[in-house]
């Protein structure tokens, strides 16, 4: 099997700045990561598929030179499914940003309670001054 | 009609009803009629599967009448069908609690008309993932129970549910997309994504290549079934939802990871079990996981540790790569599908009775409410692994499988599994003393201002009022607490089915050769 090189490279550089979007914390860079990850692996399924053919309907190619239908069929269902998933997530970006007035990413609730801890007890050799300083988005009057 | 035309009912059956059920959205009575409906049957059409798949081999479906390898295949084989049984139970009896809280809680006032249909496509996705034969349908499984896990994690979105979905979304997210990845590999590598073909054509590969895709699919899910170091999601995501959301998905959804291993590592890759790596992560995942239970204050969250923490026990059957273990595996399997169901829904009667799920706000609950106390009691006995009941059987089958194995990590592994019950005993009599045992709380609130930890007690967040608990709930919780005792009543016949299913795995041909009657071509 021959791979086109073209492809390969573009589905890992789309899959590189991905990860590096989901490092963000906005829920927004996040989605976009997303979709930029899941583009990427629906490029390496076109790749998984050999190389390109014709359009693959008996009558209008002879089958030795029809392209691969299965991993089309497969990437169309992923489109798909990606599709719904962003819409969703893009709601729950927009539902934080209506409640707390930002779409960042919260901590979990085990960090916030330590964190919590530690500032109620600024004495303790847990307490980090910078938790104080650093300043949490306000929400939105 | 043969039991093989049954297959795909589980599947279509609670798909349909979810259609009708978003027709009739503005209808409470006969939303509710439609799903009890169409998923009593799915217990019904399970339970024959199971049979028929015990007495006659694995039942196989190819959808849409393609010829043999090209189609999309549905197997239900002696694995499958058990778990699509146990789990079809589980969804029904968590449906019919729900539906108690809801006339209790007057959901007329507040109508949350998306709810049954999600919840029926969530059994249709469950269902879809034990039945598939190929990855990709595996995959489409997996998708359609996780995207209904998002709607049901963030229902009515609050600020809570939405930060702990958010992290719970985009990890799933992540794992999905690492799944997807692995069968576009598998795909490029072998030209097949049947499962039944692949466990001839992966053989033929170079190991290195072979071991790639197999890294990659353990990888995809671990994370969905919460294998530390990839577990860190669950505990902070699964107790900000509703009771019964949260016990749906404690039950269910790592396990159909639990089960995606146990099908991939059997059929797949059955020349590479990778032991070592596994067992580690099985002991890693066992200890790590049932400290964090020992040092949680809130019920809910404490549960969710000791989910985690056994998880390990599962990973470590399969790691074992015998008989026995896979066995042992699968016993426990069905036993904590049950039991930490069961919890999460009386986490739930807890919450509505003494206002709270924090155990540093609770007490009295054994005087106040004695039925409550029993039925905390004996599945909390249950999965700290007390004799007669089936957290013991399982436990003790997958000890003994360990020493059986005869290898040095092996060895550690029994110490940590035994070390790990102890814990779970002690986290959950820790949360017995509190919650049930202790004084009413009218005499120990602490003052306002120590706020212990959890998330219960953030500011500003004041304890619901204490109230009665309605039969409708009760009952059903009652029903699973008296399945999980029954698991222990059954378990010979129980663990027989299991013993035939490691059986079936170990040796593959029963589900290659029923899936590719011709031979894999």
């Amino acid at each position: 099997m021959t791979a086109n090189l073209a492809l390969v490279l573009t589905s890992s550089v789309l899959v590189a700045a991905g990860v590096y979007l989901l490092l963000e914390r906005s829920l927004t860079r996040v989605l976009i990561g997303i979709i930029l990850i899941s583009n990427g692996v629906n490029i390496a399924f076109l790749v998984a598929g050999g190389r390109a053919g014709g359009a693959p309907i008996v009558g209008v190619t002879e089958p030795a030179r029809m392209s691969d239908s299965l991993p089309q069929a497969m990437v169309l269902t992923a489109i798909v499914i990606t599709l719904g998933i962003t819409a969703f997530l893009l709601a729950m970006a927009y539902r934080s940003w209506q409640l707390t007035g930002h779409d960042e990413v919260q901590d979990d609730v085990e960090d916030a309670a330590i964190r919590r801890l530690a500032v109620a007890d600024a004495e303790s050799r847990s307490y980090d001054d910078d938790d104080e300083r650093a300043p949490m988005p306000e929400a939105r009057p | 009609m043969t039991a093989a035309s049954l297959v795909p009912l589980p599947v279509v059956l609670p798909l349909l009803g979810a259609g009708v059920a978003l027709a009739l959205g503005r209808w409470d009575r006969a939303q509710r009629m439609v799903s009890v409906v169409a998923l009593s049957a799915s217990v019904a059409i399970a339970a024959i599967l199971l049979v028929s798949a015990d007495s006659q081999g694995p039942l196989v479906v190819w959808i849409g009448g393609w010829p043999e390898p090209l189609g999309i295949s549905l197997v239900a084989d002696r694995l499958s069908a058990l778990m699509l049984l146990v789990s079809a139970t589980v969804t029904l009896a968590v449906l019919v609690y729900s539906l108690g809280q809801g006339v209790a809680d007057g959901t007329r006032d507040t109508p949350l008309s998306i709810y049954h249909p999600t919840y029926l496509v969530l059994s249709a996705g469950v269902a879809n993932a034990f039945l598939a034969g190929d990855l990709f349908n595996l995959f489409v499984g997996f998708e359609v129970l996780l995207a209904a896990s998002y709607v049901l994690l963030t229902l009515t979105g609050t600020d809570e549910r939405i930060r702990a979905g958010s992290t719970y979304v985009v990890v799933s997210l992540l794992s999905s997309l690492l799944f997807l990845t692995a069968i576009a590999l598998v795909y490029a590598a072998t030209g097949t994504v049947n499962l039944a073909q692949l466990s001839g054509r992966l053989a033929d590969l170079p190991d290195g290549v072979s071991l790639v895709l197999q890294l990659l699919l353990l990888t995809a899910f671990s994370i969905k079934t919460a294998v530390f170091p990839l577990s860190a999601w669950l505990p902070d995501s699964y107790p900000t939802a509703p009771a019964p959301v949260t016990a749906v998905f404690a039950g269910l959804l790592t396990k159909v990871g639990v089960y995606a291993i146990i099908r991939t590592q059997t059929l797949l890759f059955p020349d590479s079990p990778l032991t070592d790596l596994l067992m580690w992560a099985a002991l890693l995942t066992m200890i790590v996981g049932i400290l964090g239970a020992v040092a949680q204050s809130e019920l809910k969250r404490m549960l969710s540790f000791t989910l985690v923490s056994h998880i390990g026990y599962m990973v470590f059957g399969v790691a074992l790569a015998t008989t026995a273990g896979l066995a042992g595996a699968i016993f426990y399997v069905v036993h904590h599908i049950t039991i930490q169901t069961t919890l999460f829904l009386v986490a739930g009667l807890v919450e509505r009775r003494g206002g709270s799920t924090s155990l540093n706000r609770l007490g009295g609950l054994a005087v106040a409410s004695p039925i409550l106390g029993v039925l905390f009691f004996v599945p909390a006995m249950n999965l700290g692994g007390i004799p007669p009941f089936s957290g013991f059987l399982g436990k003790a089958g997958l000890l003994q499988a360990g020493v059986a194995a005869d290898q040095p990590l092996a060895y550690v592994l029994v110490a940590g599994g035994v070390v790990t019950s102890l814990l779970t005993l002690y986290a959950v009599a820790k949360a017995w003393n509190l919650a049930f045992w202790r004084a009413a709380p009218a005499e120990i609130l602490e003052p306002a201002g120590t706020a212990p930890m959890g998330y219960a007690d953030e500011p500003g967040q004041a304890p619901a009022t204490p109230v009665a608990l309605p039969a409708a709930m009760v009952a059903p919780t009652a029903g699973l607490v008296l399945v999980g005792v029954a698991l222990s009543i059954v378990a010979g016949p129980l663990f027989g089915v299991a013993d035939r299913a490691a059986v079936d795995l170990r040796e593959r041909s029963p589900y290659v050769e029923s899936v590719l009657p011709g031979g894999a071509p």
